[in-house]
């Protein structure tokens, strides 16, 4: 009987804390529109989570991109150029202007909330 | 009726184990494929490229794990349970779906279809086909189990909590659907690691609970199911598997609770650590029934990686460790460690717990060779990818460019994929003779 009782225990506090984690545990005012929406149905429609990652969420034969469009060695033109051309390791994907436009938004997103910056 | 149901419960359990070794064959050739596109990502770019092989390898993984599981249940629910299974029509439609899941999936990854999120790239409508086929198994599961909680041995809590925690969680991965997860990417990974941390510890209170069941008959101690040590560690072990995913979100810009919460819980397995140290001699002292050492060496191969992957994991949860191992191959050394050392050689030993009554001499030392060239390789595997996930990181925080990084990296993944393809040969050997044997295997109903 205690052994059940251990176990609705846990359950409840489970119930509880996923409830607090969808709310208050992520209430950031971060909210993705516009490009960044257009950049990030790209990112999931060519799979780019399977070479590189966002907050660590990922694969790793690329590098991580969360503070890609900010950070010292990379930055934003440096993610457009590679994003039209391909390099040694990156497919080429034939990416229109309008579209690396839209990946490198969504990636200015992921950059700025993780700095909280984002609106 | 009754009779042809148990007989059904076995040739359903028998097909499904087969699945479960044609997905482990595949998905480690796309592992290969994977690991030596690494060093030559030339390698097939036009048509397989890395893009498709990682997703072919982890899906497939993950379902040698769930469908060598399925069978495994289907074999021994009803034994355990002194009853027939409760419908042969619902396993043979379970069988199905999942046969027919994995072929559109495999198929859709080759077109190049993908959801892009991460382990789980399929489309969501799939999801409902999944969900639908584990609820058929959890009804069959239950009205043939009728669990009596009270007074039921700790494997069928384990069984019971797998079950339902692998439906709650999958939906649970799915809230991305909706905008007010989608939109906020916060939100959005959070409960992307939530759903897909405690989705890892629902299928290992499925392996671990039928790997229980089978110490137990393999040492013939009755007592290993009840005592009051083993709910302590199965009330552990569901603790993390509710509330210890957070260590994957330290870097996400989340509450801090969800942090403090994650580290606090992770660090309770230290007492899992203590205990396995504890009793680690005696446990080898203990010695298996005559007939089933093939499957005790299985099972006490995966203990000494339980012990090396603890290890581990307790290290990466520390947050001053983890912000230097996160986001590079420790982080695989780690999945891979527990999904091969653990859950890969545990559901070996079960499935030669089946049938190694039947195997020949010849047969027992194939499976005895292949153990140890999978155990020895695994460990270079593991030491190669800890060694390319130190020089990641030390290039990331000395600002090295990718390229760079990944050329120091290069000789480690080089190691990685030599001892890979010995890996491959190991499971090759163990699949050669499984398969085989497990076809042939008949059970009196
Ligand atoms: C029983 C056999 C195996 C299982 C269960 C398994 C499981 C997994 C899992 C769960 C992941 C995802 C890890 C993560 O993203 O953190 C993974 C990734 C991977 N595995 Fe395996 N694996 C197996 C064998 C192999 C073999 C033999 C190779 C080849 C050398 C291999 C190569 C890879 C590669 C290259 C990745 C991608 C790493 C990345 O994210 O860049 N695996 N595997």
């Amino acid at each position: 009987m205690k052994k059940i009782v251990l176990l609705l225990l846990l359950l409840l506090a489970y119930a509880v804390y996923s409830g607090w984690v969808y709310t208050v545990g992520v209430d950031c005012n971060s909210h993705m529109n516009g490009d960044a929406l257009a950049g990030r149905k790209l990112w999931h429609e060519h799979n780019c989570q399977t070479c590189h990652q966002l907050y660590g969420l990922g694969g790793y034969m690329g590098p991580d991109l969360t503070t890609v469009t900010t950070d010292k060695t990379r930055g934003a033109l440096y993610a457009k150029g590679i994003l039209k051309a391909g390099g040694k390791r990156m497919p080429n994907f034939h990416f229109t202007n309008k579209n690396t436009d839209d990946i490198v938004a969504y990636l200015q997103y992921i950059n700025d909330a993780k700095y909280g910056t984002a609106k | 009726m009754e009779r042809q149901n148990s007989v059904q419960s076995t040739k359903t359990g028998r097909l499904f184990i087969i699945l479960g070794f044609s997905c482990l064959l595949l998905s480690v050739t796309f592992g290969l494929t994977a690991s030596l596109q690494y060093l030559a990502p030339q390698l097939f770019v036009d048509h397989l490229s890395f893009q498709k092989t990682r997703p072919l390898h982890v899906f497939l993984a993950i379902n040698w794990l769930f469908a060598c599981i399925s069978g495994l249940v289907y074999i021994i629910i009803p034994r355990v349970a002194n009853r027939q299974l409760f419908s042969g029509k619902m396993a043979i439609i379970h069988l199905v779906l999942h046969a027919a899941t994995i072929t559109i999936v495999v198929t859709g990854f080759f077109l190049g279809h993908f959801s892009g999120r991460e382990y789980l790239e399929f489309p969501p409508w799939i999801v409902g086909i999944i969900i639908f086929y584990w609820l058929i198994f959890g009804v069959n599961f239950f009205k043939t189990l009728q669990p009596n909680l009270a007074t039921a041995p700790v494997y069928i809590w384990m069984w019971c909590t797998g079950i339902l925690f692998f439906i709650i969680t999958m939906a649970e991965a799915q809230l991305w659907m909706l905008p007010y997860f989608n939109t906020n990417i916060i939100r959005d990974v959070t409960v992307q690691w939530k759903a897909n941390g405690s989705m890892v510890g629902s299928w290992n209170m499925l392996i671990y609970g039928t790997a229980m069941y089978v110490m137990e008959q393999v040492t013939n101690d009755k007592t290993i199911g009840y005592n009051r040590k083993a709910f302590a560690f199965y009330f552990l072990g569901l603790t993390n598997l509710l509330f210890n995913w957070g260590h994957h979100t330290y870097i996400v810009p989340a509450h801090p609770a969800i942090k403090q919460i994650a580290y606090l819980i992770s660090m309770t397995e230290l007492l899992l650590l203590a205990n396995i140290m504890l009793t680690w001699t005696a446990a080898f002292r203990k010695r298996p029934v005559a007939e089933f050492e093939i499957t005790y060496s299985f099972l006490k191969t995966a203990d000494v990686w339980v012990l090396i992957n603890l290890i581990l994991a307790i290290a990466i949860s520390v947050p001053a460790i983890n912000k230097y191992t996160h986001g590079t191959q420790i982080t695989v050394a780690h999945a891979m460690g527990a999904t091969i050392g653990i859950n890969t050689l545990l559901l070996i030993g079960c499935v030669v717990f089946v049938i190694e009554k039947q195997l020949s001499t010849q047969a027992k030392k194939k499976m005895n060779l292949g153990l140890k060239t999978m155990h020895i390789s695994l460990f270079f595997f593991w030491l190669s990818l800890l060694a390319a996930g130190v020089t990641r990181s030390s290039g990331i925080r000395n600002n090295l460019y990718f390229a760079e990084i990944t050329e120091r990296a290069t000789p480690f993944l080089r190691v990685f994929s030599a001892s890979g393809i010995f890996l491959v040969v190991g499971i090759v050997l163990v699949a050669a003779t499984c398969i085989p044997a497990i076809w042939k295997f008949e059970i009196k109903a």
